[in-house]
């Protein structure tokens, strides 16, 4: 059942009692639990945050002042001025190849992407970091483009592509050219892009080389800046070695071969402004209108504040807070109409509104049981049904096991969520405040399962179980083994097997972990959360709504 | 309540045509309407949206912008009068109001002249004629000597008569040859001779005349009404020492430090010279006052002045309402001994102009004008509001702000607070003069002569001191608030209302956004960095400072006021926001500061960037420059004449002009652009 309106009108009546909250309750912020939390939580934050403006910086002081001597402002500034002024911006995965490549600092993985409204049109913006190894790509460079593309392509969103880049990075070549998921695939989403309808805008800012010279020529419109752009197949030093001909990088590929002559680029700036300036123009042009079909509501405020967050969360995955308490400080006057509150308590389902849309929230309150799968399904097929985008909150240790459960049919009813959460075709989006282990990530709709964005909490832990689980399973196989060779397995040989396997899941579970490989699209302050949903929202129902078949429940 | 009629009058006014414009219609249209008296008003081509035509009950075009084929049209006027109906004419001040003839003209249609008797505009508009009849009827004067006898003797015999100091004037003098001033009879010989001495060299002619030298002069007038009926009274003096160009700029009643005594002489040597003309209707006597407190006899104005509110003010009259009255016949509304003087008043006369270009008479379109709110004691003449244009035709007064205290420092505290609050955007304005003027010590001693701006013109025109980087903060506050403005806006139209995307508070993840506004002040810019926090506050770094910025703005009639607090001192300046130029209005003074324009707009903007622009409005007198000529920067491109003034458009550039936009005789806007140079290298990015 759609409903689309030509204006958004609270549909609803509202009658005496409706505007009392419903959820949520005033913690004891001077409990010693809960100034532990607090404290614990808020130096994960700020860690968060002074690794945030470090790698705002970019690449070396070196490599921007030397950018900025040529006139060119640095990638940050140039999405600043194509924004809407003092318009906010979400970006996306800023830890990408955080540690990743071992000495080699990638800050951002040399690209920066995110979701701004320009012209007054939500839009992704990829932006190359050329003070980061030249703007050249990492194999995460490309991973991180593509994930920007297909965000686009998910929301429904036009792309405007800041291009300053050496095109490949040359030694990582074999990682970063042949496969499907390489470099080659920006340019078929270029084009796939533009056939569903959205517009692909490339401002050459720098140079554009060899594949590279594919993101403006495959552009639906391109802008190019005079003196800096530079558009080639081949660089001057590459056409010396193959015909000998000797010329310079201007007069191979500049603004005014390209805009005069060979056609390739359609405007022509004189600097960064004014190409930016340009875009925002080209923007306008769109002819664009987002045509939401949710209902909205005036927005206010949670009653609770944001970063209470800290102190009823903490950083201590083992201790359990209730989910509710989170939603209180994120939806729209921490109003929850909640749905099946006395059935299969150890998931919460409801109904609530961020920024004015519309939501379907789904949180755990621990493991898993048939019940709690069913009601979640349940609850999944009438968001879908209504058009109500759901908003995942993942806690979750996993399914719960023992004769009992399997018994009990855990593992069909467990697929019965997976399947729901598998088709459901309303934007989905999943925060991951505490664990996130095993078959209740794909329950609770992990990055496997497509949502149109994911994000962490720097105290949240995302790994196949926990590392205690892990290594008890494994000393337990390898006792048992040993029992069978009839050799000795003693206590301090298991701890001593058990202590790296737990070293190494508490490191692969980090966000900064997750978020360097992309299995995020971002590590966030759980006091952002709701301004951060907001905008994934905003974002998400650029795209026209489409209809959801479930595949076959198994009963 | 209608006008009561005397028997004896000439007849009933129950409609009145101005024939004038501006603050002087509209100030006359407030009384006809409280005295239920129908307003006709006429206009000119350039005044056919001006207030005054929308304040009238009915309005009649007379022609042509140029006065002379309008609003000095004696024969549009008349024909206008009777088309209408009207039973009188107003004619103000200014245009036809001294006109023996326009009056003579009325009398002839049986139409009433508000205003005196022709006899006696003639009489008094003769200089020599007004002297002599002033002398007759008792009214000092400034004596001299033209007399034939040229000797030695016979001239420093009537300096002894006539009383030192005198001055001695070659009769064909003229600019201050010839002219010189003795101060006893010690020096009187020599001063003679020597002003011979350059009169033969310079006039070829010596013959001399002596005349009473009033050494910096006071200007002091009183206002006097008679009627029908003989009776003619006086409503005390004011002051209009103060002047540039000759004109009075700021004017107060009554004329500071004249005692009793000499303000009753003056009442009634002013009311023996209204009765010696018989004279009806409202007049002014002007004198020239001495240190002593002597005064002579000027001139008589026959007509209602413009400071006329400065003698309300202090007496609670309505003149204009006497005026009618008188004219239907009626006897003075207030006998001598009713009248009684209270309190003080000023006025003070905004002009555009620009009294750092000696006083340049301006026009042009008041794209912000907010004014202090009008009470009892507060009012505003004008004749213009926001959106109006100062017509480069007429008088380029904007407005008259007046004001009333119990005592003259009570009044003037007064008129500085509230001439602060008189914002106006577009064009050049006195204000500021206007502020030093009254806030100087020895006007605020009462100290004024006829030579106080020469005497104090060092003080009057301060350097000007650039804003403070708190004032800049302001200003780029002001400039965050009309984006978020725009993108309310925006967001108000758009059909997703609610998104956070539609919102200024630059929020980023996990990190803070920062940019940097360049300001430009004047010839220099300065960056402010801003960083905006997420609680909504910024944090401003100007030149290495960093300061704590909050606030919001508040709309206050149709004003806007930013009410922000820059490192916890808060403040509450007017904001005016055009173009790309952030004005504040606050009681210590106010700031502009523009945004400068990209390099890449400034290319085809036809705005003021130094390109060769009309400075006002006005007509090309002359072109003096062809396409393809190359001309350097400084050479003079066009003469165009605008407010009576020439002016020369000379190139901001050196370069090839590719195109000339007008031709002589042609009218250019202000800020249009006269001519247009080959485009060249502009832009250099490296």
């Amino acid at each position: 059942l759609l409903r689309s309106r030509g204006l958004p009108t609270s549909t609803a009546r509202l009658y005496h009692g409706d505007k009392v909250a419903a959820v949520g309750t005033q913690p004891d912020t001077q409990s010693q639990e809960y100034v532990d939390n607090y404290e614990r939580m808020k130096d994960l934050v700020d860690e968060l945050k002074e690794r945030s403006e470090k790698i705002k910086l970019g690449g070396g002081e070196r490599a921007r002042k030397l950018h900025m001597s040529r006139g060119k402002l640095l990638p940050r500034e140039r999405i600043d001025r194509l924004l809407d002024p003092g318009s906010p911006f979400l970006e996306f995965s800023q830890f990408a190849a955080y540690e990743l490549y071992g000495k080699e600092e990638v800050p951002s993985g040399g690209i920066i992407t995110g979701i701004g409204r320009v012209s007054g049109v939500e839009c992704v913006v990829v932006a190359n970091d050329a003070t980061v190894k030249g703007g050249t790509y990492y194999p995460i460079t490309v991973k991180k483009h593509l994930r920007a593309q297909e965000i686009a392509q998910q929301n429904h969103l036009p792309c405007i592509y800041l291009v300053d880049s050496g095109g490949a990075n040359l030694p990582r070549q074999a990682e970063v050219f042949p496969d499907r998921e390489h470099f080659g695939r920006i340019f078929f989403n270029q084009a796939r892009l533009s056939s569903d309808g959205i517009a692909q805008i490339a401002v050459v800012m720098g140079s554009c080389t060899a594949g590279g010279a594919y993101v403006p020529a495959m552009a639906d419109e391109s802008i190019i800046v005079r003196k800096q752009g530079t558009i080639f197949l081949g660089g001057p030093p590459l056409v010396k070695a193959a015909t000998g001909e000797a010329v310079s990088a201007e007069d191979l590929g500049g603004a005014d071969l390209h805009c005069r002559k060979s056609g390739v680029t359609d405007h022509y700036a004189l600097d960064d402004s004014h190409a930016l300036h340009l875009a925002r123009k080209a923007v306008r042009n769109l002819n664009y209108t987002k045509k939401i079909q949710v209902t909205t509501e005036p927005p206010e405020p949670p009653i609770y504040p944001a970063d209470e967050l800290y102190g009823i969360v903490g950083a201590n995955l083992k201790r359990n807070f209730d989910v509710r308490e989170v939603i209180a400080r994120i939806v729209d006057g921490s109003r929850f109409d909640e749905f099946k509150a006395l059935y299969g308590d150890t998931v919460v389902t409801g109904f609530s509104r961020i920024f004015g849309y519309p939501v379907g929230i789904i949180g755990n309150n621990g493991v898993l049981f048939s019940e709690s799968a069913k009601k979640a399904t349940h609850f999944i097929e009438l968001c879908s049904q209504r058009n109500i985008p759901l908003v995942f909150l993942q806690n979750i240790t996993g399914f719960m096991v023992g004769r009992e459960y399997e018994a009990g049919g855990i593992a069909k009813d467990g697929a019965k969520m997976v399947t729901a959460v598998a088709c459901a075709n309303v934007p989905k989006i999943t925060v991951i405040i505490g664990g996130s282990y095993g078959a209740g990530n794909y329950g609770m709709c992990g990055r496997a399962y497509s949502p149109r964005f994911l994000y962490m909490w720097p105290n949240s832990r995302i790994s196949v179980m926990g590392g205690e689980q892990a290594a008890t399973v494994l000393a337990t196989i390898t006792k048992d083994q040993r029992q069978r060779e009839g050799k000795e397995f003693t206590e301090e040989q298991e701890a001593a097997m058990k202590e790296p396997i737990i070293k190494r899941f508490e490191e692969e579970g980090s966000p900064y972990f997750a978020s360097a490989r992309l299995w995020d699209d971002g590590i966030i302050d759980p006091a952002d959360t709701r301004l951060i949903l907001g905008m994934s929202l905003s974002a998400a129902l650029n795209a026209p709504t489409q209809k959801t078949h479930f595949g076959v429940f198994r009963m | 309540p209608s006008v009561r009629f005397s028997s004896v009058g000439q007849g009933r006014i129950e409609k009145v045509l101005i024939a004038n414009r501006g603050e002087i219609a509209c100030r006359v249209m407030r009384t006809a309407k409280k005295m239920g008296v129908r307003s006709v008003a006429v206009y000119s081509d350039a005044d056919c949206h001006s207030m005054h035509v929308a304040m009238a009950d009915e309005a009649y075009n007379i022609g042509p912008a140029a006065s002379q084929q309008s609003y000095l049209s004696m024969e549009k006027v008349l024909e206008v009068a009777k088309r209408s109906g009207s039973h009188a004419v107003h004619p103000g001040y200014g245009f036809l109001s001294e006109s023996t003839e326009f009056a003579e003209a009325c009398k002839m249609e049986g139409i009433i002249f508000v205003g005196p008797p022709s006899a006696a505009i003639r009489d008094m508009g003769i200089k020599s004629t007004s002297k002599y009849i002033m002398s007759a009827a008792g009214v000092p004067i400034i004596e001299g000597y033209h007399g034939e006898d040229q000797s030695d003797e016979k001239l420093q015999a009537e300096a002894v008569r006539i009383g030192y100091p005198v001055m001695i004037k070659a009769v064909r003098g003229g600019g201050g040859k010839g002219m010189r001033i003795a101060h006893t009879a010690k020096d009187f010989q020599e001063q003679l001779e020597s002003a011979r001495r350059e009169a033969r060299k310079s006039f070829n002619d010596d013959v001399m005349l002596v005349e009473k030298f009033v050494e910096d002069p006071r200007h002091v007038e009183v206002q006097v009404f008679g009627d029908q009926h003989g009776n003619a009274v006086y409503l005390f003096e004011r002051d209009c020492s103060v002047q540039r160009r000759h004109q009075k700029i700021i004017e107060e009643a009554p004329g500071p430090g004249i005692s009793e005594d000499v303000r009753r002489k003056l009442g009634e040597a002013a009311v023996r010279a209204a009765k010696a003309v018989s004279y009806v209707g409202a007049g002014t006597v002007e004198f020239i006052m001495d240190a002593q407190q002597n005064f002579y006899f000027m001139e008589m104005n026959t007509r209602l002045q413009v400071e006329h509110p400065v003698s309300e003010m202090i007496t609670g009259t309505d003149l204009v309402e006497w005026q009618l009255r008188v004219a239907a016949g009626e006897r003075l509304p207030l006998l001598q001994d009713e009248i009684k003087l209270t309190g003080h008043s000023f006025e003070a006369r905004i002009y555009a102009e620009d009294p750092n270009n000696d006083f340049l008479p301006g026009a042009g379109p008041l794209l912000h004008l907010s004014t202090p709110q009008a009470d009892e004691c507060t009012r505003i003449e004008t004749g213009v509001r926001e959106g109006d244009e100062v017509s480069a035709h007429y008088d380029p007064m904007i407005a008259k702000l007046v004001v009333w205290g119990e005592d003259r420092s009570a009044a003037l505290k007064k008129l500085r607070y509230c001439l602060r609050q008189y914002n106006i955007v577009g064009l050049n304005t006195n204000i500021e003069f206007l502020l030093s003027l009254s806030g100087h010590p020895e006007f605020e001693a009462g100290n004024v002569t006829t030579s106080f701006i020469p005497q104090h013109y060092g003080q009057l025109f301060p350097k000007p001191s650039p804003p403070s980087r708190a004032t800049l903060c302001q200003a780029a506050l002001g400039l965050l608030f009309r984006e978020s403005a725009g993108t309310q806006m925006f967001r108000d139209q758009s059909n997703d209302p609610f998104s956070p995307f539609a919102s200024s508070n630059g929020r980023r993840v996990n990190i803070l956004y920062s940019r940097n506004m360049a300001l430009q002040l004047g010839d220099h810019k300065v960056d402010v960095t801003v960083t905006y926090n997420p609680d909504g506050t910024y944090s401003m770094e100007v030149e290495g400072e960093v300061f704590q910025v909050s606030g919001e703005v508040e709309t206050e009639g149709q004003a806007l006021f930013l009410h922000c607090s820059v490192n916890g001192v808060k403040t509450r300046p007017k904001l005016v926001i055009l173009g790309n130029t952030v004005h504040l209005f606050s009681m210590e003074g106010s700031a502009e500061v523009s945004v400068p324009v990209p390099k890449f707009l400034a290319g085809v903007s036809t705005g003021a960037q130094g390109g060769a622009v009309a400075p006002m409005t006005g007509t090309i007198e002359k072109v003096l420059v062809k396409v393809g000529d190359a001309v350097q920067m400084g050479d003079a491109l066009m003469v165009m004449n605008a407010m009576k003034m020439e002016h020369t458009i000379r190139a901001p550039k050196a370069g090839v002009i590719k195109k000339v936009f007008f031709k002589e005789g042609s009218q250019a806007n202000r800020h249009a652009a006269l001519v247009e140079f080959e485009e060249e290298e502009v832009i250099e990015v490296e």
